[in-house]
């Protein structure tokens, strides 16, 4: 098992959209390797033939009927925003993505 | 005098149906014991004001919303977030039977923790002994509960946070069944594995809580109806029940030997009432449960929490000069330590050339691990194992070491990723502090479990008051 490298962390953590401080780097980077190493024996077994689970119960296709519903006033939709502007959130602009 | 450490919910009731008592002066014995307990134990984050009325007081962990009262996730990210609609399973206790919201109790921040130590908000103290973790995520639950502060409360679970700290702090928790109690309105964390269920005092009150919780909800596709009625049980025979004990779960290494005599003793009295007795084998579950889970459920973490943006509610970083900023900011600002853990393990489990190797090979493990329950039930109605590894370990004995808390949930971990339930009950002292065993059914088989468990609870008389208190 590879050690996840600083770029390697450093490109995980802008995917996660998380800023690591440099003490969390070194902190953070040494756990995760740890961690990776130890969940790394699920590779251990053959399971080339079993079939993933991603869900413990059989139920598919659960369907609603299509009928309008009261939803949130504005005013309580907005009422947790950090920011505003009339009737909608307000961030700051620009930045990549 | 209503003593708030022994009174259960069911006698609650009663004492109200029958006048002895009313609905104000209950919620105030409540109130008393919190002003007198929780400054040292610090279980809950938020205590309400009484709604009124005449229903029995409920305890909420803090990933629960709740209309109009903080819902904080243990989180700084969620510091200021009061939420706009109650979660189902508040909306049937309130309507159900009435039952007051009494506070919200802390957790592990985003109920990732074995300890209720990454709270942001500081850890929750065990009742039986402040200087140890009351068990996690849901401490603040289980301890509220042992400590006569609330009658019963609502925990969630995702590898153990319901049994885990019921076994540390001595009371009775039920992990139910996936998809039978609603998750809307609930924190999310990792959705194939998240479930609501009840901490109390005795397996009684803890099935009655289930049959309020329990149900299908328009609101959370993921749900079904119960096959049949939770019945409160009231049998005090194990005739003509079958007790599987997995080998691997009762006598792997990391078990303290204090928590084996305990469990051991528990078993011989499952024979003494009427029970078949036998052992099996769950290798797979025990080996690689633990890997598996710490690959699925950051991945399914990391998912979750890209939530937590600072667009639409929870923390914004003051001055961010850009968007991108904002967000990346915001988030390394808002949240601890250990969902960053999860974020950036979930993050590398499913990233380009990664997924196959981790994610996808974790739910191939799955299967294997439901697949080696569903053969043990084919001869066993329910399987019988410690809960912990351990009793209530020290603050701050592991959170230097992450992995070390991992091995906390060693033993209820492979049920759940099996979609399982899995109820525990206290069964004895090690060194004064509580052990409790789990037992596991198929899918489903709650009734089973009440009934096992009720049994056991008699027929050992284990007294849920912590020793300081009596």
């Amino acid at each position: 098992m590879a050690e996840i490298s600083r770029d390697q962390l450093l490109h995980v953590a802008a995917l996660a959209r998380l800023e690591l401080r440099d003490d969390e780097l070194e902190r953070l980077g040494a756990q995760l390797n740890d961690i990776i190493a130890a969940v790394s024996k699920v590779a251990e077994l053959d399971l080339s033939d079993v079939p993933p689970t991603s869900h413990p119960l059989d139920v598919v296709n659960v369907w609603a009927e299509d009928e309008p519903r009261p939803s949130l006033p504005v005013e309580e939709a907005l009422a947790n925003a950090p920011q505003r502007d009339g009737a909608y959130f307000k961030v700051p602009p620009g930045g990549t993505s | 005098m209503i003593d708030t450490l022994r009174l259960t919910a069911e006698q609650a009731a009663h004492l109200i149906r029958d006048r002895e008592i009313t609905g104000v002066e209950l919620w105030e014995a409540y109130r008393r014991a919190i002003d007198e307990r929780d400054p040292e134990l610090h279980c809950f984050l938020h205590v309400c004001d009484d709604p009124g009325g005449d229903g029995v007081p409920l305890a909420v962990k803090d990933v629960i919303g709740t209309r109009g009262i903080p819902t904080t996730a243990g989180s700084k990210m969620l510091e200021h977030y009061v939420p706009v609609y109650d979660a189902t399973v508040v909306t049937r206790a309130k309507a159900g039977h009435g039952l007051r919201v009494l506070g919200k109790t802390n957790t592990d921040e985003f109920a990732m923790g074995s300890s209720t130590e990454n709270s942001a908000y500081g850890p929750t103290r065990n009742p039986w002994d402040p200087t140890r973790v009351p068990g996690g995520s849901g401490g603040g639950s289980a301890a509220a509960v042992s400590a006569g502060l609330a009658p019963w409360a609502l925990g969630s679970d995702t590898g153990g946070s319901i049994k885990q700290p019921s076994a540390l702090c001595g009371n009775v928790g039920l992990r139910p069944t996936y998809g039978t109690v609603s998750r809307y309105g609930v924190v999310a964390f990792a959705s194939s594995l998240d479930q609501v269920g009840p901490v109390a005092k005795n397996v009684r009150d803890c099935a009655f809580l289930y049959s309020v919780l329990a149900g299908r909800d328009p609101c959370d596709s993921t749900t079904v109806e119960l096959p049949s009625p939770v019945q409160l049980p009231d049998r005090d025979s194990l005739a003509g029940v079958r007790v599987g004990i997995p080998t691997e779960f009762n006598e792997h290494e990391a078990i303290e030997p204090g928590v084996r005599a305990a469990v051991q003793r528990a078993i011989e009295l499952c024979s003494e009432l009427g029970a078949e007795v036998g052992e099996c084998s769950l290798p797979l579950s025990l080996d690689y449960g633990l890997p598996c889970y710490y690959l699925i459920a950051p991945a399914e973490a990391s998912s979750n929490l890209a939530r937590y943006d600072g667009v639409r509610y929870g923390y914004r970083t003051p001055d961010a000069g850009d968007r991108l900023e904002m967000y990346t900011r915001s988030r390394d600002e808002g949240l601890g330590d250990e969902p960053k853990r999860r974020i950036l393990v979930g993050t590398y489990a499913l990233s380009a050339g990664y997924y196959d190797a981790y994610y996808g090979q974790a739910q191939k493990v799955r299967t294997m691990l439901a697949r080696e329950h569903a053969a043990a039930f084919e001869r066993f109605d329910v399987l019988l194992s410690p809960t912990s590894p351990s009793v209530a370990f020290e603050l701050g004995a592991k959170t230097a070491d992450p992995l070390a808390m991992y091995l906390s949930d060693l033993l209820t971990i492979p049920s759940c990723m099996a979609g399982l339930p899995g109820l525990n009950v206290p069964c004895g002292l090690s060194d004064g502090l509580p052990v409790g065993l789990q037992l596991i059914g198929p899918q489903f088989s709650e009734n089973r479990l009440f009934e096992v468990g009720y049994a056991l609870e008699t027929a050992i008389g284990f007294d849920p008051v912590p020793e300081r208190y009596r």
